[in-house]
């Protein structure tokens, strides 16, 4: 069980105030992400429901229960750090069974379950090693086990995977998907990376300066974003936007159309531009396409990986008319 | 840079610092090993003459030897234990944020810059003498009878003082240790259930544990040639009780003038300290590899 609630939570360091009062609800068993740039309180707000931060106001219950001024072991939550915070000096299986000795469990059952955990997460040979001797996606598997031992109502995670090299980092997105399928347990995952927040989250949460701008799946955030900010933070390559007369003509202030939204061609199309630097990817192109009636903003373009268009040429876009977002003056989406 | 000839060349180069420590290293240790097989005796200068190993029987068979090296291990032990766990503790606090942090961590080390023929001798007359010192008149402030440490408890006294010098050095590296740590580490045993205690003995001690056998080896080191502070607080005594073993040397050599009994004893201390060091060379070696 991990229902967890946050009522009007705030929280300031001295003078400054990072996080504003903010209501958000977890339902059991989702695994909701946390996502915003750096610095806009993500690990604030994840270190308030673990406990590791006092809230300066606001009430937060984990299972109905009111767990404002429970100290974090009593919070029955478990979180993996993003320096792993393994104990150097360790053996895996004593930092996997560390929560059970101080919990009192006895040795039989201790190592039942840190046989248990080794086993799902491949540890099982290397038990004995220390830390040290592991590779990162190893230590990121132990620290995850000394997380899941525990059978904690919920499990948070602080950037888990920055440290990890990309092709590591994708292995372990799924592992950590993976492990949210057969467990079951609620999770709070915090990213600065909104392709993670993409792939992996029932539900995701964009935080601005300590603000929710928006909460939803992931599809609803790409569909419909509330606002400027998260049309260009969700999604990847970022949304373009077009200000000026070519938004009024939408009757609107700013208009956003998504790279993989717009089709080119070298002969007809809505919107007149040169190619700048186009990236090819295989089995997608992005093309960076100046167009300087329309934005100063080069206008970025998926197109397949063939594509005969080079830089220098004249190219005409076309949006699809049905996929172009509109925002009023204040950024707000018109519906 | 590692061509023939910048080798050779660095080579020439450290050779004076090379010669001079040679020099400055064999020169007294020989002279002291001839010593140690002469009778050599100040009083009767020009007699000297071979004796054997008869210098080392003297000195070994004395019972002042025997006490002198518990007095030894008992005088690095006590300070060793105080100073660590007084050193650990102050740590502990330094490494709080309090108002005025920076001038307290300044004021700690303090008692490191004071020599110790100095600090001796301001405990002695300060604050161990029973008429005058500080310890005398707050115990007849309430009522209790004066104490005359360095009578009584003269060994005890001596390290007291010798602690209070060493406790800076090891409460500095032992904090810079602390600061080191890993504050993630904390919150993750805070989160997996840990105690404070838990999370000091777990977490805390194993990571100074390091910090911990650099300040052994090194206090050890300084404290087997503690002289100052028994020279002038207790010359040795009452009897031999005070008497370490760089204190017997200087008290056979220059006090009964024998020096070549003083000499085979250092000889002897030298031994020691090297056995010493060779146990604490292991004990490190295994301490800073894992
Ligand atoms: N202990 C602290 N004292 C003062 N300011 C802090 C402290 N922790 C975080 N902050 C500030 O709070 C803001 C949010 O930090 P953080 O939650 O770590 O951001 P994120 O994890 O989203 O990158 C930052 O501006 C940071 O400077
Ligand atoms: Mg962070």
């Amino acid at each position: 069980m991990g229902r967890i609630i946050l009522e009007q939570v705030t929280k300031s360091f001295g003078d400054v105030n990072v996080i504003p009062p903010l209501d958000l609800e977890i339902e059991d068993g989702e695994f909701v992400v946390f996502v915003g740039p750096s610095g806009c309180g993500k690990s604030t707000l994840l270190r308030l429901i673990a406990g590791l931060e006092d809230v300066s106001s606001g009430q937060i219950s984990i299972d109905g229960r009111a767990a404002t001024e429970l100290p974090p072991a009593k919070r029955g939550l478990a979180m993996v750090f993003q320096s792993y915070a393994l104990y150097p000096h360790m053996s895996v299986r004593k930092n996997i069974s560390f929560p059970l000795k101080m919990a009192g469990l006895d040795q039989a059952e201790q190592n039942k379950r840190v046989e248990a955990a080794a086993k799902v997460l491949n540890l099982t040979d290397y038990l004995d090693r220390r830390p040290g001797q592991l590779s990162g996606g190893q230590r990121q598997r132990v620290a995850i086990g000394r997380a899941i031992v525990r059978e904690p109502a919920a499990f948070l995670f602080d950037e888990p995977l920055s440290n990890l090299d990309a092709a590591l980092r994708v292995n372990m997105r799924l592992e950590i998907s993976e492990l949210h399928n057969s467990l079951e347990t609620t999770m709070i995952y915090v990213t600065h990376d909104q392709v993670e927040a993409m792939t992996m989250a029932d539900k995701i949460v964009v935080l601005r300066a300590g603000h929710i701008e928006q909460v939803g799946t992931p599809l609803d955030l790409y569909r419909n974003p509330r606002n400027l900010f998260v049309a260009g933070f969700i999604g990847s390559p970022k949304m373009n936007f077009i200000e000026g007369a070519e938004a009024a003509k939408h009757n609107a202030a700013t208009i956003g159309i998504r790279p993989e939204h717009l089709s080119i061609s070298k002969s007809e199309g809505q919107w007149k531009g040169t190619v700048g630097v186009s990236e090819h990817l295989g089995s997608d192109t992005f093309l960076h396409v100046h167009a300087k009636d329309l934005t100063s903003e080069p206008i970025t373009v998926r197109s397949d990986g063939e594509v005969d268009i080079h830089h220098g040429d004249t190219v005409f876009l076309s949006p699809q008319d049905d996929k172009i977002h509109r925002f009023d003056k204040e950024g707000l989406r018109i519906s | 840079m590692a061509t023939q000839h910048s080798k050779s060349a660095a080579r020439f180069m450290i050779s004076p610092a090379v010669l001079l420590l040679l020099g400055w290293m064999l020169i007294p240790l020989s002279l002291t090993l001839y010593f140690s097989f002469l009778r050599y005796n100040l009083l009767m200068p020009g007699t000297e003459e071979w004796a054997g190993f008869l210098n080392y029987r003297f000195f070994l068979t004395d019972p002042a030897f025997f006490d002198a090296i518990w007095n030894t291990l008992l005088l690095v032990g006590g300070v060793l234990v105080i100073t660590i766990v007084g050193g650990v503790l102050l740590a502990l606090l330094l490494d709080q944020p309090f108002w005025g942090q920076g001038i307290v961590r300044i004021l700690v080390i303090a008692p490191f810059f004071v020599m110790p023929t100095v600090s001796a001798l301001v405990w002695k007359n300060m604050f161990m003498n029973p008429v005058n010192g500080l310890f005398a008149f707050l115990a007849k402030a309430v009522g209790l009878e004066p104490f005359d440490f360095l009578a009584h408890a003269p060994l005890s006294s001596i390290i007291l003082i010798v602690a209070w010098g060493w406790l800076p050095f090891a409460t500095l590296i032992l904090l810079t240790a602390l600061q080191s740590l890993d504050s993630e580490q904390l919150e993750a045993a805070e989160m997996d259930g840990a105690s404070w205690l838990s999370r000091f003995f777990y977490i805390m001690l194993p990571h100074l544990s390091r910090a911990i056998t650099v300040v052994i080896l090194i206090q050890t080191i300084f404290l087997l040639s503690v002289f100052a502070e028994i020279l002038v607080t207790t010359n040795g005594g009452p009897g031999t009780a005070t008497t370490n073993l760089t204190f017997l040397v200087y008290a056979q050599s220059l006090l009964q003038f024998d020096v070549g009994a003083g000499s085979a004893g250092g000889v002897v201390a030298i031994i020691l300290a090297n056995i010493v060091a060779i146990f604490l060379m292991r004990m490190i070696g295994k301490n800073l590899d894992a």
